[in-house]
């Protein structure tokens, strides 16, 4: 029957695919895993034989302990700033009503469309225009603006299941608007500002564009500095570093799982 | 006090960060559309020269064409990729579900230069597909799969493929498992269930991911410049060469407002279409 016959190819099609794009999901991490534990000096693989050289190497290698510090630095700074001023600039925009909110969303979301490059470029030169040296904090002034956003749409969404009632009782009830926002609102918002700020911190480690134009010569980060090495050479050690990032990726994703149920939060049939 | 007063006042949390976009992103992109209008890196004489000089330089036109090509491409493979996928997590239980999250979200969650990097290992030289082509006789001698645009290509598909994964999972959740039923019930094979009743009605779920997959893939300066190599020249590399490394600020400028063009551009008309062919449906 031909139907049959069409029925089962489009099974046997879609399951391997399926079975193909997620071998390529789970091969990339799988392989950085195997290769930085080689005993080898190259990428060659699979490795000759076991070792955790290289992550011992890691430890003595200060040229990359240093960018993955300052990468850190960079990212908590950029994190504390996000929620701080994205937290506050959703409760602004999402509790108003007026069209400068909806504008101001807009504009705060637009990092978000913009290619990086072409925003950091404009701040850089910006700088030179005025005549402002590149340091640290024109980094973490670059890396707040592209991660704001993620802050802003968290805990926005956060701020709009809110029920605005329960401010309206309690600031009703005597309490001031400072108690009421300590004991009512932020409690309640606290989930969307933790994954506001962990997306933010995720991004700001990760990122690239920015760095790449608003970084000073001593402000070197830990993925650039791994691009720069890996355009020169083969590096093993990069292996190590990818494994110390895969795990740590690992366990966290564990831990929102725990925490929060990742798998709950996207995929609810809709009633 | 009237209502817009109101919502007025409760804007005031959010006039530190408005104040900070003013300063630190509105003014800078004024300030990069005013610096691409001079003639010289000395910003002497203004004059749509650099715009002028990138529209008569075939190379140019050709690093645009191709980067939007690599974006188009890149989503193109995912959605072929992803659509699979999310078919099957949209069938599976719970369990089975949690791994294929966890699977997802992992690659998306890693650095960008660790998953650009383990594709360095599988492409290169003595990488993974080399040592198995060679080992089983399949090959003479080593292809080169690193520096190409397959190899390109097929790393930021992986790269890339949770952002369309994410959003079509999503839109195939939301659809009445019914409607599938019901077509098979009367009749119809499952590709033509696939086509004619699954496609068109998560179709937005798969152009949010095509719009992401393709902005994300046309700027990966990291996966471009490491997987393709020195001689795949795209818009990003090509910016960061003219800005830091030959210092051609006024250029630097013109191209990256030209990309940044280009890719809001293809994003919103891609984003119009599709919400034409949907009204389309609704009115069908």
């Amino acid at each position: 029957m031909q139907r049959d016959l069409g029925d089962r190819v489009y099974g046997g099609l879609v399951g391997a695919l399926a079975a193909a794009s997620t071998l390529l999901l789970l091969a990339p991490t799988l392989v950085v895993l195997i290769i930085s534990l080689t005993s080898g000096m190259t990428l060659k693989f699979p490795p000759p034989s076991w070792s955790l050289r290289w992550y011992v190497e890691l430890f003595r290698s200060p040229e990359i302990l240093a960018p993955a510090l300052t990468s850190l630095r960079v990212a908590s700074c950029t994190t504390l700033f996000s929620a701080v001023l994205g937290s506050a600039a959703a409760l602004g925009i999402f509790n108003s009503r007026s069209r400068l909110a909806r504008l101001l969303d807009a504009l705060f979301m637009s990092p978000m469309v913009l290619p990086a490059m072409a925003f950091s470029l404009s701040l850089l030169l910006v700088f030179n225009v005025i005549g402002l040296r590149l340091s640290f904090w024109t980094l973490v002034l670059g890396h707040t603006i592209v991660c704001v956003p993620f802050v802003i749409r968290m805990v926005g969404a956060a701020v709009q299941q809110l029920d605005p009632t329960l401010v309206t009782c309690s600031l009703s009830l005597g309490a001031s608007r400072w108690y009421t926002f300590r004991r009512i609102t932020l409690p309640l918002i606290r989930r969307g500002i933790t994954a506001g700020s962990l997306v933010a911190f995720l991004s700001s480690f990760d990122n690239v564009p920015v760095s790449l134009f608003l970084a000073d010569a001593r402000t070197e980060v830990l993925p650039i500095k791994l691009w720069a090495i890996l355009e020169g050479s083969l590096d093993v050690r990069v292996a190590a570093v990818s494994g110390v990032i895969v795990v740590i990726t690992l366990l966290g994703l564990v831990c929102a799982e725990a925490l929060g149920g990742l798998s709950r939060s996207f995929g609810k049939p809709s009633p | 006090m009237s209502d817009t007063s109101r919502g007025h006042r409760e804007l005031a949390p959010a006039l530190p960060l408005a104040l900070l976009f003013v300063v630190a992103f509105v003014l800078p992109l004024i300030a990069l559309v005013a610096i691409s209008l001079y003639r010289t890196p000395e910003f002497l004489d203004l004059s749509p020269v650099q715009y002028l000089r990138f529209l008569r330089d075939p190379f140019s036109l050709r690093v645009l064409a191709d980067t939007v090509m690599l974006g188009l491409e890149v989503a193109l493979c995912t959605l072929v990729l992803g659509y699979p996928l999310a078919l099957v997590y949209a069938a599976s239980g719970t369990i089975l579900r949690i791994a294929l999250t966890f699977l997802i979200l992992l690659p998306l969650l890693t650095s960008t230069v660790v998953r650009t990097f383990a594709w360095i290992v599988i492409l290169g030289r003595d990488g993974i597909v080399n040592a198995t082509m060679l080992s089983l006789g399949l090959w003479d001698s080593p292809a080169r799969l690193l520096y190409s645009w397959g190899g390109l290509v097929l790393a930021l598909t992986q790269i890339q493929l949770p952002l369309m994964a994410l959003p079509l999972i999503n839109s195939l959740l939301r659809l009445d498992g019914n409607l599938a039923k019901a077509a098979e019930g009367l009749g119809a094979g499952r590709f033509r269930v696939f086509f004619t009743v699954i496609l068109p009605l998560t179709l937005p779920g798969a152009i949010a991911g095509g719009l992401l997959v393709f902005a994300a893939a046309a700027t990966a300066f990291i996966t471009q410049t490491l997987v393709g190599g020195g001689r795949i020249i795209l818009m990003p590399s090509y910016i960061y060469q003219q800005s830091m490394g030959v210092q051609d600020w006024p250029f630097a400028a013109a191209l990256s407002l030209i990309f940044t063009a280009a890719v809001i551009g293809i994003v919103t008309a891609i984003g119009a279409l599709s919400r034409l062919a949907t009204r389309g449906q609704h009115a069908a």
